[in-house]
């Protein structure tokens, strides 16, 4: 089993005759995904990868049907896209641009919210449930099939710590990146709550970073509601505060977010917290 | 991006929120000047670091020779490193009571959320939780009259005081969503006999949604080089140490730096040259290292849109044109990693698969 998705949800890829959305149509296919339809408006009628091309969403679903639809295209762009396809009715949307503006992100939020839809991300690679589809940008050789649900807020340390597990032979039920910007759809907590309610995922890796306090909070969640042990990396202790690493999430501002509050909040809650990337694997050996 | 509190206030201005009178002066003459002009006059530093008045950049003058001497006592003022170039001369208001008003985002709500206290003027993180009021507002409907007032009944806050927030806060909140803001802050907010007056202004501007708003100054609170690495579009926070770090995506950098402080290291800077960069951008970012005069480099690329082969070209390209004399540990796998491991291998430069190996490899070199 798997959580958000499956080898049945159809997917629609909005923005793929960019250069990025015809590859990575191509490399989700390749890995099992049933993407039905392409979205590119003026470009309606054309193919990709053998993926049939439409104007609009609202086209696509007169044609395919889908629940699922991932999204490139430029930032300014992404929220008329994703309203576009909260409005035609689709549930689940990947928002893969980095730079979406903040008060961008929180209306697609909003409206995500109304329609009863799941968004993941925006900047995040998208989710994959091992082994049957993934609707991201992932490299697809290191999720196979096992019993370790992941939830990261990076995409690079979460390839990172799944490859480490992958060479020790542990696969993956469904791996979800959350995205780094401050506003996303997914927090730790919804996710959590889904592998929790997953049969197969027997162990959960967290892959979290400084700054907000989304691992705070999904340590509270942990303590109150997980049965199934929980791993978690932090990424950021050495950080100074008042600079942000990248992320617009990971910055120490005022004093909240600290690598050490959050170690406090997870080692109460029960989650034990590796101290390099690399030694997760065996903390996940140890637990199943 | 931070504005200065002048801005700030230039920009509460154009969107009807009561400001003093001032004058922003560049020089302890002007500031006399402007004292004799407005009378009993605040004198304040235009710096983007916080505490400025804890720190002594806030004075005040009853005269214009008392404003003459505080300015230039300020002027020569340095404030973590910055010294102002700028000071704001405020006519002094009469305040009543100082309290505390800002939007910001909530990122746990997903959503603006508005924080008021009826104890403003000190450092916001010493009011009391239970003083704070914090309202999240729903983005589908925005902010109402009634979550203004549940906002005031919360501080207690009744009659005329309601009346006058009743005023204020859409303005703010017009603001903040029109200049796309992630903070629009004031503290105090005074309470005056003529009503509710901004006695600061703290606003910053969402990075990202800059493109949309040409009408705002660009300010940058980086190091030269960190502009540079800004106009490289490349993410870089220069740190303390000797290990210059290279590497693709926020999250693995972070870890990286970890990791070499783990292993009895110190990080040089921080540098995330994103995902998907050619060789133009990669040999960029090398180059700009390699200008921080480091004493060794540490690239750990684990390759998904990153390309290997793309990095190893740009590290050969760089190597060839300008030499890197400096010891290097190269970790490379992923995406293409046999062709990038192939192109380092004719010039003779080894690499490792492991991160631990590579950071471990690097801290030895440095010591």
């Amino acid at each position: 089993m798997s959580i958000y998705i499956d080898e049945n949800t159809r997917v629609l890829v909005q923005g793929i005759t960019g250069k990025q959305g015809s590859f990575h149509t191509g490399q989700m296919l390749n890995y099992g995904t049933k993407i039905v339809g392409g979205v590119s408006p003026g470009k309606g009628g054309q193919e990709v990868e053998g993926v049939p091309v439409y104007n609009s969403t609202f086209e696509a679903l007169e044609n395919q049907e889908a629940e699922a639809s991932i999204l490139f295209m430029p930032a300014p762009f992404a929220k008329d896209a994703a309203m576009e396809a909260l409005d035609a009715g689709l549930k689940l949307l990947v928002l893969i641009p980095e730079s979406i503006p903040l008060h961008d992100a929180m209306e697609i939020m909003a409206y995500a919210k109304q329609k009863s839809a799941v968004i993941v991300g925006p900047n995040t690679f998208g989710l994959v449930s091992s082994g049957s589809s993934k609707i991201g940008i992932m490299p697809n050789r290191y999720f196979i099939p096992g019993p370790v649900g992941v939830v990261s807020r990076s995409g690079t340390l979460c390839y990172e710590i799944v490859g480490h597990l992958t060479d020790s032979g542990i696969g993956t039920t469904t791996v979800v990146g959350l995205g780094g910007d401050r506003v996303v759809g997914l927090h730790f907590i919804d996710v959590l709550k889904k592998f929790e309610e997953d049969h197969d995922t027997r162990a959960v890796i967290m892959v979290g970073e400084i700054g907000g306090s989304a691992e705070e909070e999904a340590a509270a969640h942990v303590a109150a509601h997980m049965s199934k042990p929980v791993i978690a990396y932090l990424a950021g202790k050495s950080a100074p505060p008042g600079k942000r690493m990248g992320h617009a999430g990971a910055i120490i501002e005022r004093g909240r977010g600290t690598f050490e509050s959050k170690v406090e909040a997870l080692n109460g809650a029960g989650v034990k917290v590796a101290d390099l990337p690399t030694r997760i694997s065996s903390l996940v050996q140890s637990v199943l | 991006m931070k504005l200065y509190e002048y801005l700030g206030k230039e920009l509460f201005n154009r969107y009807d929120i009561p400001v003093p009178r001032s004058r922003l002066v560049e020089n302890a003459g002007q500031a006399g000047e402007a004292a004799a002009e407005l009378g009993d006059v605040v004198i304040k530093s235009q710096v983007l670091t916080g505490k400025r008045g804890k720190a002594g950049g806030i004075a005040f003058a009853s005269n214009p020779e008392e404003a003459k001497k505080e300015a230039s006592r300020i002027f020569d003022m340095s404030f973590s490193g910055f010294a102002a170039e700028k000071l704001l001369v405020e006519e002094k208001i009469e305040i009543e009571q100082e309290l505390y008003l800002a939007f910001t985002i909530d990122g746990s709500a997903r959503c603006p959320v508005v924080l008021a206290s009826l104890s403003g003027g000190m450092d916001v993180e010493e009011v009391p939780e239970e003083r704070m009021i914090r309202w999240p507002v729903d983005v589908s409907i925005g902010l109402q009259p009634y979550m203004i007032r549940e906002i005031c009944r919360l501080m207690g806050v009744s009659g005329d005081l309601q009346k006058e927030f009743l005023k204020f806060m859409p303005k703010l909140d017009r603001m903040f969503k029109e200049l796309d803001a992630e903070l629009a802050e004031i503290n105090p907010l005074a309470l005056t006999p003529n009503g509710l007056v901004a006695a600061d202004a703290k606003v910053t501007i969402d990075d990202d949604a800059l493109y949309r708003h040409q009408e705002l100054p660009r300010i940058s609170e980086k190091t030269a080089l960190e502009r540079k690495a800004e106009e490289l579009d490349l993410a870089y926070v220069e740190l303390e140490g000797d290990i210059a770090v290279m590497a693709n995506g926020a999250g693995i950098t972070m870890a990286t730096l970890d990791m070499v402080q783990h292993y009895g290291g110190e990080p040089a800077n921080f540098l995330d040259f994103g995902g998907g960069a050619d060789v133009e951008k990669t040999s960029q970012s090398l180059e700009l290292l390699l200008g921080t005069d480091p004493r060794v480099l540490l690239i750990n690329i684990f390759g998904g849109i990153t390309r290997c082969d793309v990095v190893a070209e740009a590290f050969v390209r760089v190597k060839q044109s300008q030499g890197i004399e400096l010891p290097v540990s190269f970790r490379l796998i992923g995406t293409n990693e046999e062709e990038g491991r192939a192109i380092l291998e004719k010039e003779g430069i080894k690499t490792f698969n492991s991160m631990d190996e590579a950071v471990r490899h690097a801290v030895e070199l440095s010591a």
